[in-house]
């Protein structure tokens, strides 16, 4: 009986020849990850176990969340981050100014790569198996084991296969992929499961979509997701970082618990309505029914804030204003993304459409800062949960969507077909 | 160790987003956090709960963010107990590490009632409903997990091990 990706690269770092669904089992870490939220809540509970990190080069540390702080709480939660961080002399720490949102961030800076076993403690740390890495969010407590012993213990999970074939249509992103996906098997339909996507059509993904995709796993309650890692990815690592890769392939017998095939070609702008990332409506749908006006759009996060998802948003404002009745935030996910948006013209583009371009942060995603709603508010965003009270007001309404629906929406002032905008060429 | 109390019942996907709002996350003081538990989907939660009741859910409780101060503010309100259909993964491994005790019981969640009078038997894994006068078995831990929660959690089962 054979394993799925997930299954080897676990076995490899629990110093095994094999493991099985359901196995408890005890692996080494590559890299440990927190943010300023998760971070300090750790350093106590480490401090009960270790004086020193187990190594300083594995552990890193991103304040992204409530950063540029918010308040005074905030700081004083930055501030013991930043201590812990110089005490340590953690190789991998990056103030305001060098930062970015964590997910974005640890590829980009070459932190992570395929082959390695990482936790992060935030839920959305399985972006990294787009790399082709075992890749889990966990709590303070496994987070504060994990700095201190640099292993962790972990069930073995078992697996849904995703079979992707064929060649999204001119405006299908990541986004309206994964979304339809978490619509097919809903919000638990992968718990305590690794997402393994295979097939052809992933050639026509760019990373930026698979970071989406992976980044979104954990709201179909999945352990991790993963990607194989092709041409693509290799180039991807090479360019950005100086750390060793290993590429492992699911075994052809390897057991899954289902196999679920996805046509990419059929795949329509997709929307995640209120209260649930698996309500899903296609924009047929949406069109067919009573316009949903809203007030704010939000393009960003550690799910749609790459270059790539600027890039799809600017195609469609350029030469456009924002409607009247709509505020707009941009938020480019690291510093990195930041300048190639000013670069790449893309910047003045976002602030003629009436848009406005903002430092990286996690922010309004979770109703920190930067965007919290009001009562009755209703926002298109493109990151990863419309839960109740999410981004602020427990009666506001979060749909979540692709950049390019997104920057439709906020053009026409509802929920719009990035189909209905002519762009300026 | 036993549990005993009151049920808040509660249906599917409870995520931690209304367990505990990111709005709250700027302190991890569990005190200060129990104070606004539950309050995105039960706004008089904090002040009705007493020590000992029970949270009684659907499936995919704790869905959502890795944030452990969704089971450190139940727990620190004085909840003893989470029984659900189906814990997500994340809330699942934080309550373990903390000492928030949870069960899975697919009947269980179906069956009690909000108010029910509860009573769970963690050793034999049996629920007792006292107002319905029924009894639900519940998934037992494997092992290894019964041994970090025998220790009071994974930082006493880390340190008990060491070498």
């Amino acid at each position: 009986m054979g394993m799925t990706m997930t299954q080897k690269i676990l076995a490899e770092h629990a110093g095994l020849e094999r493991v099985e669904k359901g196995q408890l089992i005890m692996a080494k870490l590559d890299v440990v990850m927190a943010n300023d939220i998760t971070g300090p809540m750790a350093i106590p509970v480490f401090k009960k176990m270790a004086k020193k990190v187990f190594d300083k080069d594995k552990v890193v540390l991103v304040p992204d969340h409530f950063t540029p702080n918010k308040d005074i709480k905030s700081a004083e939660n930055s501030k013991s981050l930043r201590e812990f961080a110089r005490e340590q002399e953690l190789t991998h720490y990056y103030e305001i100014g060098q930062m970015g949102i964590e997910h974005a961030l640890l590829p980009e800076k070459g932190i992570v790569v395929g082959g390695e076993c990482i936790i992060g403690a935030d839920s959305h740390t399985c972006t990294y198996g787009a790399l082709g890495a075992f890749s889990t969010g966990v709590g303070t407590t496994d987070i504060a084991t994990g700095m201190a012993t640099g292993s962790l213990w972990f069930k073995v999970p078992g697996a849904i296969k995703f079979v992707l074939t064929g060649k999204p249509g001119k405006y299908i992103s990541g986004k309206d992929i994964i979304i339809h996906i978490i619509g097919k098997i809903g919000v638990d339909g992968a718990l305590y499961k690794s997402m393994e996507f295979v097939g052809d059509g992933i050639k026509n993904l760019f990373m930026d979509d698979r970071f989406t995709m992976a980044n979104m796993a954990i709201e179909a309650g999945a352990k991790n997701g993963i990607f194989p890692v092709d041409e693509q990815a290799i180039k991807y690592m090479e360019e950005h970082s100086k750390k060793e890769y290993k590429v492992y392939t699911a075994d052809e017998d390897a057991i899954y618990d289902e196999v679920v095939e996805i046509d990419l070609s059929k795949v329509r702008p997709t929307v995640a309505y209120p209260h649930l990332p698996g309500n899903a409506k296609t924009i047929d749908e949406i069109e067919s029914e009573e316009p949903v006006y809203i007030d704010q759009v939000v393009i960003g996060s550690c799910t749609n804030g790459r270059m790539e998802d600027m890039r799809r948003a600017a195609a469609i404002l350029k030469g456009q204003k924002v409607n009247e009745n709509v505020r707009v935030m941009i938020i480019p996910a690291t510093q990195k993304i930041f300048k190639a948006c000013m670069k790449e013209g893309l910047a003045e583009i976002f602030i003629d459409a009436g848009c406005s371009f903002n430092t990286p942060s996690c922010g309004p995603c979770m109703g920190g800062h930067m965007g919290v709603l009001a009562a009755g508010e209703k926002c298109v965003s493109t990151t990863n949960r419309n839960f109740v009270g999410r981004m602020g007001h427990v009666d506001s309404l979060i749909f979540l969507a692709s950049p390019e629906v997104a920057a439709a929406s906020a053009i026409k002032g509802y929920i719009a077909n990035p189909e209905s905008i002519k762009e300026d060429k | 160790m036993e549990a005993k109390g009151q049920v808040f019942k509660y249906g599917d996907n409870v995520d931690t987003d209304v367990i505990i709002p990111a709005r709250y996350l700027n302190s991890f003081d569990g005190k200060e956090l129990a104070k606004h538990a539950m309050v995105d989907i039960d706004p008089t939660f904090a002040e009705k709960v007493k020590k000992g009741d029970l949270i009684v859910a659907g499936k995919n409780f704790g869905c959502g963010s890795s944030r452990e101060h969704a089971p450190l503010c139940l727990k620190e309100a004085g909840v003893s107990c989470v029984i659900a259909e189906t814990f997500a993964r994340i809330f699942y491994r934080n309550a373990i590490n903390i000492g928030l005790p949870i069960i899975e019981s697919a009947q269980a969640s179906k069956d009690i009632q909000a108010g029910d009078e509860i009573e769970v038997d963690f050793d034999k894994g049996i629920i007792h409903n006292i107002t319905r006068k029924k009894e639900y078995t519940g998934q037992p831990f494997p092992e290894f997990m019964q041994k970090i929660i025998a220790a009071g959690g994974l930082v006493n089962y880390t340190n008990a091990n060491k070498n």
